[in-house]
């Protein structure tokens, strides 16, 4: 399907998705200015998120059966597999967030049906950064998701360290806009225009790049290194993902990372390709964020805490993709971003029916003994740990495999060498959850007596645990899936010389 | 049609069987573990007969896996592994039989990955693909991690993430090299493929990466062998795992390691393994862990720690063997490592049994006790005895023939590990005296009880073992020698074209 930007009726077809969802956002705030008090009420708001995410997937679906693609003109709005995928990703991060919040937003007496309201915005956000061909639009998305984003971390008003956490958040990525925008004019006064293709068509032209071109550029990458909290950005992340509810947490974690990394590749191999600078720049980014993350996770108690920093660390492994490049590369995001979107939104689930109301704080250590009163919920935590360790038979190892992959048929195999050894660093923190639920015993009779998850969340681990165990023993199609995507984005730019794996047996 | 189907079903069953046991009662969960694990044993035992000597690799199957990056489940038994195939199998129910009275808490847990860790070990001798290899190396990593955490000694929680991570830190090595390798050979060929017998046809023009490569082969397998100073993981997590576990660890995990060099590091990296450096830092780390393998041993005051000294003096031999690339050495070498898991699982399987019932290891705990337990004293002295490696039981044949082959390429260091067999025998007969005969002093002893019919049972399949091998060991010789052979000229360069030529 043929698409053309400049006729309205395949202009809105090709935002169908952002349309569908917007549509829903919309029936949504008419519904909660009308019922907002009770428990019921918000349970009815979190079924029709559900089913506003459902029927946008659907929209998707039908767009990337059709083939649909953006031709002609140079749109502002890219119609490709890529999007079509991390369209996916999403929608998916903010079901399985839908799931986890319903027990835990009336454990925490937090009954504004909003808080869904703003979860479908955020997602907007993120479909429209990814679908974003222009930074104009990427940055539209940008701040349509961090602003919902902002709000729902300070959901929880009547706690100070979620208020702390929402004016954080606000305050750096307010900051980090700053930089965004800023590099966008810089490059914008560098190249006249701000279209990815139409800037990447004039950089493959003119050889030398200019000093305001190349400002441009640092900034663009500081803007995009806070949101996905690479190191030495990432100081907010800890204390933002410690404080905000945990459900909003999984969702930052996840969604919100997944987006942003989505955007920068797009940005960097449809305009930038020609500057082959920006490698050197995410190389050595990549590598103190692993070490970085890796290191600071290994001296947390606090399970939550932890995982932010671990979010930290996985940050870096993705910044390994994005370096490597290439169709590899990309295929490689992709196929991780779906394994950590899984196993992230897993361990989130579980802690947040491990919290008691009001307190929030799970030390690792408290998890003693969890198997063995709890043993499937501590077997799902144990494969969303040993997953996100990257251990073959989960999904995390396919992914880690994959970036791998890019990573040394683009000769960094000193990029490979420190993946791997900072991935044994954080066996050192993975591994203690595990051994807290198995191996120590439980500090008392009751201590795992009201864990429970409901019947959604547990719809959302069960989800989780078998999807993480299908993508590590047969992950062929979504090799296919990925592998179209990434070629999709590298039609558009120039391409990189990457060598296509070929299969055969070689026998 | 037997050659078809047996590796899958050795690798299906027990996870299958693995999967069920976990969720039975704990009553039942036992029975049902040893007729599993029976059955294996079953289905491999015919492996034996239908075994073509000369035949190369063999029951191999062939399928694609992930075929985006032309990985493939392709399994195959060759003279190398066929054996340790068979020990593992052979070792499993005697392990599960030897634990029924040692696990009271959580049997149904413990059963169920004893049978899980089945498949990932016999995975990782039948693979021949490299990605398949590499997730079986992982795999059985963590029913081990939890057999040792959950069900071992006071200690156990340091000693089981040591283990976890001193090999997970070798194998993530390991997998850049194998990824380096497999776009080596698919840039050369143009096909991209895991396959084992792929990569081994395009290792020849590796260049100065090969260095890098055997290094990172050589960190996982040497880890897990454990070639000094890296076996410090191996003490801790020896005492510490429970007897079914330290058997399985010292039977067949550490025989993982020398596999690797056989299978993968040699064929791969020949030019590297035999370079005059590399041949002379293995020799040394060998003979340093023959050597101070056995003089640690001797000054244990634990029984299960001066077993798991023995291991690394045991394990020196068979990375002597293997580097001297003759046809006794390798034959030998592969002995040794089928004794060693006899011998040393035995002997773990009776240190187990009178920690029940005095709940100590401690040597001096003991003494005088072969008037009160006189079966058990007795099979204690046959199984040292073969440990020690006298003449009439395995461990003489295996070590001889490693000493004898390995006496042509390297004199010297042959003539220092005959030392070896003396130390052995010096710690292991000590710890037989003060536990065994001495004067009986400690009151404690005199009501111990000897060896139920139950741990006659898993014992009487080993004695019988150590016996056969040491009076009649061909049929184990005349089936690895075709593959030792193969393995030699693989290996060995053709000797170098007479000096003096001039330029061509």
């Amino acid at each position: 399907m043929n698409l053309d930007p400049a006729i309205a009726r395949d202009l809105l077809l090709s935002l169908l998705p952002e349309l569908v969802l917007t549509g829903w956002a919309l029936v949504l705030l008419l519904f909660v200015a009308w019922r907002h008090q009770s428990v019921r009420d918000l349970r009815i708001a979190g079924v029709m998120t559900l089913i506003a995410l459902a029927s946008t997937a659907i929209a998707i679906w039908w767009l990337w059966w059709n083939r649909a693609g953006v031709h002609g003109v140079v749109s502002m709005i890219a119609a490709d597999d890529f999007r079509w995928v991390a369209d996916w990703v999403f929608v998916a991060a903010a079901a399985l967030t839908v799931l986890i919040s319903f027990t835990y937003l009336e454990r925490e007496q937090l009954l504004a049906p909003e808080y869904y309201v703003l979860l479908i915005f955020g997602t907007i956000g993120m479909m429209v950064m990814a679908a974003g061909a222009d930074l104009m639009v990427i940055f539209l998305g940008l701040e349509l998701m961090s602003v919902a984003v902002y709000v729902l971390a300070g959901f929880d008003r009547r706690r100070a360290r979620s208020a702390e956490a929402a004016l954080k958040y606000f305050l750096l990525g307010a900051f980090a806009s700053g930089f965004l925008l800023y590099g966008i004019a810089l490059v914008y006064g560098a190249t006249g225009t701000t279209n990815l293709g139409l800037i990447g068509g004039q950089l493959s032209i003119t050889m030398r790049p200019t000093a305001m071109l190349l400002a441009g550029l640092a900034m663009l990458i500081v803007g995009f290194g806070f949101k996905i909290a690479a190191v030495p950005f990432h100081m907010w992340a800890p204390d933002v993902y410690d404080g905000a509810p945990t459900p909003v947490t999984a969702f930052m974690a996840t969604g919100v990372k997944a987006a942003a990394f989505a955007a920068l590749f797009r940005v960097m191999y449809q305009a930038f390709a020609a500057v082959p600078v920006w490698h050197d720049i995410l190389w050595w980014l990549a590598v103190i964020t692993m070490i970085g993350g890796n290191l600071f996770a290994l001296g947390q108690r606090s399970l939550k805490r932890m995982l932010a920093y671990s979010s930290v660390a996985h940050a870096g492994y993705v910044l390994v993709a994005v370096t490597a490049g290439g169709v590899a590369g990309t295929s490689a995001f992709l196929v991780y971003i779906v394994a950590y979107t899984l196993m992230s939104l897993g361990a989130f689930a579980v802690l947040s029916a491990k919290g008691r109301a009001g307190e929030s704080d799970v030390m690792i250590d408290d998890l003693s003994g969890l198997a063995a009163r709890r043993p499937w919920l501590a077997f799902a935590l144990a494969i969303c740990m040993l997953s996100l360790l990257g251990f073959p038979g989960t999904a995390g190892f396919i992914g880690k495999w994959y970036i791998l992959i890019a990573a040394t048929s683009t000769g960094q195999n000193a990029l490979a060498a420190i993946l791997v050894l900072t991935s044994v660093v954080s066996a050192g923190y993975y591994l203690p959850v595990i051994m807290a639920m198995y191996m120590k015993p439980e500090p008392t009779e009751t201590a795992h007596v009201d864990v429970c998850l409901d019947r959604w969340a547990r719809t959302a681990v069960a989800t989780v645990v078998l999807g993480l165990l299908l993508f590590g023993v047969w992950p062929n199609r979504l090799f296919d899936l990925a592998r179209a995507a990434g070629d999709s984005v590298h039609a558009v730019g120039t391409s990189t010389a990457v060598p296509t794996l070929k299969a055969g047996n070689g026998q | 049609m037997y050659a078809r189907w047996v590796l899958t079903a050795l690798l299906a069953w027990p996870l299958l069987a693995g999967l069920v046991v976990v969720l039975l009662p704990a009553r039942l969960a036992k029975y049902v573990a040893l007729a599993a694990s029976l059955i294996e044993f079953a289905i491999s035992v015919p492996l034996w007969w239908t075994f073509v000597p000369n035949g190369g690799m063999q029951f191999t199957i062939d399928q694609a896996w992930i075929a985006a990056w032309g990985i493939h489940y392709t399994v195959g038994v060759d003279g190398i592994s066929l054996f340790l195939v068979l020990l593992t199998t052979f070792l499993m129910p005697l392990s599960i039989l030897g634990s029924w009275s040692y696990i009271t808490k959580r049997e149904a847990g413990f059963y169920g990955l004893l049978l899980v860790l089945t498949t990932g070990m016999i995975g990782v001798f039948v693979s021949l693909d490299l990605f398949l290899f590499y997730v079986m190396w992982e795999v059985m990593l963590i029913p081990m991690y939890f057999i040792i955490g959950v069900w071992g000694g006071d200690n156990r929680l340091y000693a089981a993430i040591k283990f976890f991570i001193y090999t997970f830190f070798g194998s993530l090595l390991m997998l850049v090299a194998i990824l380096v390798l497999y776009l080596h050979a698919g840039r050369a060929t143009g096909t991209y493929s895991f396959a084992y017998a792929h990569i081994v046809s395009q290792v020849g023009q590796l260049g100065p990466v090969a260095w890098w490569l055997f290094a990172a082969f050589f960190l996982a397998f040497a880890i897990k062998v454990p070639l000094f100073p890296l076996h410090t993981w191996l003490p801790d997590a020896h005492v510490e795992a429970p007897t079914a576990g330290s058997v399985i660890l010292a039977g067949i995990l550490l025989k993982m390691g020398t596999y690797g060099f056989l299978r993968f590091a040699l064929p791969f990296f020949p030019a590297v393994a035999l370079s005059e450096t590399v041949q002379l830092v293995i020799v040394i780390l060998s003979l340093i862990g023959i050597i101070y393998g056995g003089l640690v041993a001797m000054v244990q005051p634990d029984f299960k720690k001066l077993i798991a000294y023995s291991s690394v003096a045991h394990l020196g031999f068979v990375m002597l063997g293997i580097w001297a690339l003759t046809l006794q050495s390798v034959q030998g070498a592969l002995l040794v490592m089928i004794n060693h898991g006899i011998s040393t699982g035995a002997l773990f399987f009776l240190v187990g049994m009178i920690y029940e019932r005095r709940h100590s290891r401690l040597i001096e705990a003991y003494g005088g006790i072969a008037r009160v337990v006189p079966l058990f004293a007795a099979i204690l002295t046959i199984v040292s005895l073969s440990s020690i490696a006298l003449p009439g039981t395995n461990g003489f044949v295996g070590e001889f023939l490693v000493l004898i082959g390995s006496f042509r390429t390297y004199p010297i260091a042959t003539a220092v590990a005959t030392t070896g067999v003396i130390i052995a025998a010096a710690y292991l007969l000590t710890a037989l005296q003060r536990v065994i005969y001495n004067p009986l002093t400690q009151p404690e002893n005199e009501k111990l009880t000897d060896l139920t019919p139950r741990e006659i049972a898993v014992l009487v399949p080993l004695i019988v073992c150590i016996l056969w091998i040491g009076i009649y060991p061909k049929p184990f010789l005349q089936r690895m020698e075709p593959a030792a052979r193969a393995l030699i000229e693989q290996i060995k360069p053709a000797p170098p074209p007479v000096a003096g030529g001039g330029q061509p």
